[in-house]
């Protein structure tokens, strides 16, 4: 297999006394969507916090694209190609989706913001995706339903030239039909090029999207299977830490 | 291999397309100003009936001196506003700075130096302030209230035993008592037009240079006409003679209408067309957001209160043109006038939703409704009741029509 665009080794964090990550490794691959399950408190926040540079690891060794690399900061971790998108999607209500799309990174000439350019770029990034589902770049986010938020969070990605998009439960507070909308849109992002980590409770959509399945359990990863090679029960193993291969440490 | 998809822009469709699209946005409660324009209007009609003053040439003349410091104090609010902050401080600030400026311009300094030094004083408070909120994380109405308690000693001291000093800076004094001549006050208004339409033209440029649908001219047409008609209303008016010896023509535009002008223009321009201005929004709107967006959230907010504090010595030094002299008790009460001015005009107190012009024209509201009651005779105190329930009705159909707005929950 070709070089992994990202790859964690021995990723240790510890909250005081609590071990959170107790040496976790991970392969995520250009194009790939890497799904990361685990029970509630297995680490996964953790792991990506640390990624996106909100919370540096205590130990271990990131390595983006075959570079031992420092992820310190958010910018650090911006400026290398790594985006987030939160479960709180982190869109500011009162301003319009293309204010959001290049909140931080406006466009600007002769001291003032190039609106038209942004408004362009908006829109193409969106329509490079395929998005049906937003009528016009001007509406303020205070008036899209869950899923086109969803949408405008990874849609930012998309124009930031990210390599790495890493997506916390994009899915966990949609209905069916925009949940179906969305892991077609984290599909997109993969066939783009882009690495892809989503984080997901719902084996279901797990299947449905990913490509590799890592595994989390009490802050050891247990497991990095092929969607391909594996099952429900065989995952649901590995998560409730009841499969053969978990290794009990304490 | 992504299909073709065109997405909107709000640019899109005929005319008729276009104000549909503004109704609907008018029906899902984004009114803006929208309330407080009807308001105007509604109230020029009535105190116009009521009083056979109300629109003589010198009482409207009088209205736009009357109402310029409270727009000004206004308009520095909602730098702070917009980030669900407040700054009730800012009167007595403004008013320390301009004891400051009388005292020592009166005692031998020069006077433009003494001008600056007065607003180094509004500038370095909102440095502090800011630096209270943003930095150490005092709530800014508790902060704020903590300096307009203690400011009015600070004047005290300055102003000595007295308590009350005169202006005697005769530049100072012609901003609010003296007038353009007649064919200047013709030159401002062609010079707002021409700006207005100069900046109309340009984003419509941009838009065309990259190939994004363009509204029909019809609408810059219509928007540099509104200017015209109504600016050449009121520069009409100001330029009639409007003295009651007639051996003393007084006519003109008051120089502190040009000055107002200038001010919201820069003011709003910073808002709506630099990352600053872009960056106020997101902050009041999610200051979580900004933050995970690169933003540097608590220079945002220390600039914000910065610019607040500067503005209101503005206004400050408007309010000492007027009354001629500086006293003690100056600054004290402007403050929530301008606060009521900036939510009746449709500023949002819970941040990240409001124009500079929506608090002028908030401005205007409580203006009209001072002179009128005070051109029918009615006490001051019926004027303090009304104003207290215009706020309270402005308040309330803000917050109802915000209920209806889709996605619901904006506040
Ligand atoms: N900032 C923190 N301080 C202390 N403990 C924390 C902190 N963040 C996470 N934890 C703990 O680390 C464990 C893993 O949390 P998290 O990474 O959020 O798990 P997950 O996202 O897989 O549910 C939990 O037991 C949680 O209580
Ligand atoms: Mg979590």
């Amino acid at each position: 297999m070709s070089q992994p665009l990202v790859k964690l080794s021995g990723i240790k964090k510890s909250f005081g006394p609590v071990d959170v990550l107790k040496g976790v490794n991970l392969e995520v691959y250009a194009g790939k969507v890497t799904a990361l399950v685990g029970d509630n408190g297995a680490g996964k926040s953790t792991l990506i916090k640390g990624l996106a540079g909100v919370q540096p690891y205590d130990d271990g060794v990131v390595e983006f694209e075959g570079q031992a690399v420092n992820l310190g900061s958010p910018r650090e971790a911006a400026a290398m190609g790594i985006e987030v998108v939160y479960q709180d999607l982190a869109l500011c209500e009162n301003l319009d989706i293309v204010q959001n799309m290049f909140l931080g990174r406006e466009e600007v000439s002769l001291g003032t913001l190039s609106e038209a350019k942004m408004e362009f770029a908006a829109a193409k990034a969106l329509s490079s995706l395929s998005v049906k589902t937003v009528k016009s770049v001007r509406q303020t986010v205070s008036s899209l339903s869950g899923g086109q938020r969803q949408t405008v969070a990874i849609a930012r990605t998309v124009l930031r030239d990210a390599k790495l998009v890493i997506l916390d439960e994009p899915t966990a507070a949609l209905g069916v039909a925009q949940t179906e909308q969305v892991l077609n849109l984290v599909r997109r992002l993969a066939e783009k090029g882009m690495g892809v980590i989503i984080i997901s409770h719902n084996l279901q959509d797990v299947f449905k999207v990913a490509d590799n399945i890592a595994v989390l359990y009490l802050g050891n990863m247990v497991a990095q299977l092929e969607t391909a090679n594996t099952n429900h029960n065989e995952v649901i193993g590995y998560i409730t830490g009841i499969s053969a291969n978990v290794k009990e440490e304490i | 291999m992504a299909e073709q998809v065109t997405i909107n822009t709000g640019h899109e469709g005929s005319i008729s397309d276009q104000v549909k699209a503004y109704f609907s946005r008018l029906k899902a409660g984004d009114m803006g100003a929208l309330p407080a324009i009807a308001a105007v209007v509604a109230l020029m009609a009535l105190f116009a009936n009521l009083s056979p003053y109300f629109l003589t040439e010198i009482n409207i003349a009088n209205l736009f001196v009357q109402s310029a410091v409270l727009m000004v104090t206004a308009m520095a609010l909602v730098f702070v506003i917009l980030l669900a902050e407040i700054d009730l401080s800012a009167g007595v600030t403004a008013a320390t700075a301009m004891a400051l400026f009388v005292k020592l311009s009166n005692s031998g300094t020069p006077w433009p130096l003494a001008l600056l030094i007065g607003f180094a004083v509004g500038f370095v408070t909102g440095w502090v302030l800011g630096i209270f909120v943003a930095k150490i994380g005092v709530p800014s109405f508790v902060i704020s209230l903590a300096f307009f308690l203690g400011f009015p000693g600070v004047m005290l001291i300055i102003l000595g035993a007295g308590g009350i000093l005169r202006v005697e800076v005769d530049a100072v004094k012609a901003i609010m008592n003296s007038n353009l001549p007649v064919w200047a006050g013709w030159v401002v208004l062609a010079v707002v037009v021409l700006v207005a339409f100069l900046l109309s033209v340009w984003d419509r440029v941009r838009r065309l240079k990259e190939g994004l649908p363009v509204r029909s001219w019809a609408f810059i047409i219509a928007k540099v006409s509104a200017y015209l008609v109504f600016g050449g209303i009121a520069v009409y008016f100001l330029n009639l003679p409007r003295s009651l010896v007639a051996a003393n023509p007084i006519q003109g535009v008051p120089i502190v209408v040009p000055m107002v002008i200038v001010l919201m223009f820069i003011g709003s321009f910073v808002l709506s067309r630099t990352t600053f201005g872009r960056y106020i929004y997101a902050v009041g709107g999610n200051p979580e957001a900004a933050r995970r967006a690169g933003i540097n959230v608590a220079q945002i907010r220390i600039w914000a209160f910065i610019i607040c504090s500067t503005l209101a010595t503005m206004g400050g030094l408007m309010h000492i043109s007027r009354i001629g002299a500086v006293e003690a008790a100056a600054g004290r009460t402007i403050v929530l006038s301008a606060v009521a001015a900036a939510v009746v005009g449709g500023v949002s107190l819970f941040g990240g939703r409001g124009k500079l012009y929506n608090a002028a024209i908030g401005a205007v509201v409580i203006s009209i409704i001072d002179n009128g009651l005070g051109l029918l005779g009615f006490p001051a105190g019926v004027s303090f009741i009304v104003t207290g329930s215009v706020l309270a009705l402005a308040a309330t159909i803000d917050a109802l029509a915000r209920k209806r707005a889709p996605g619901g929950t904006r506040v």
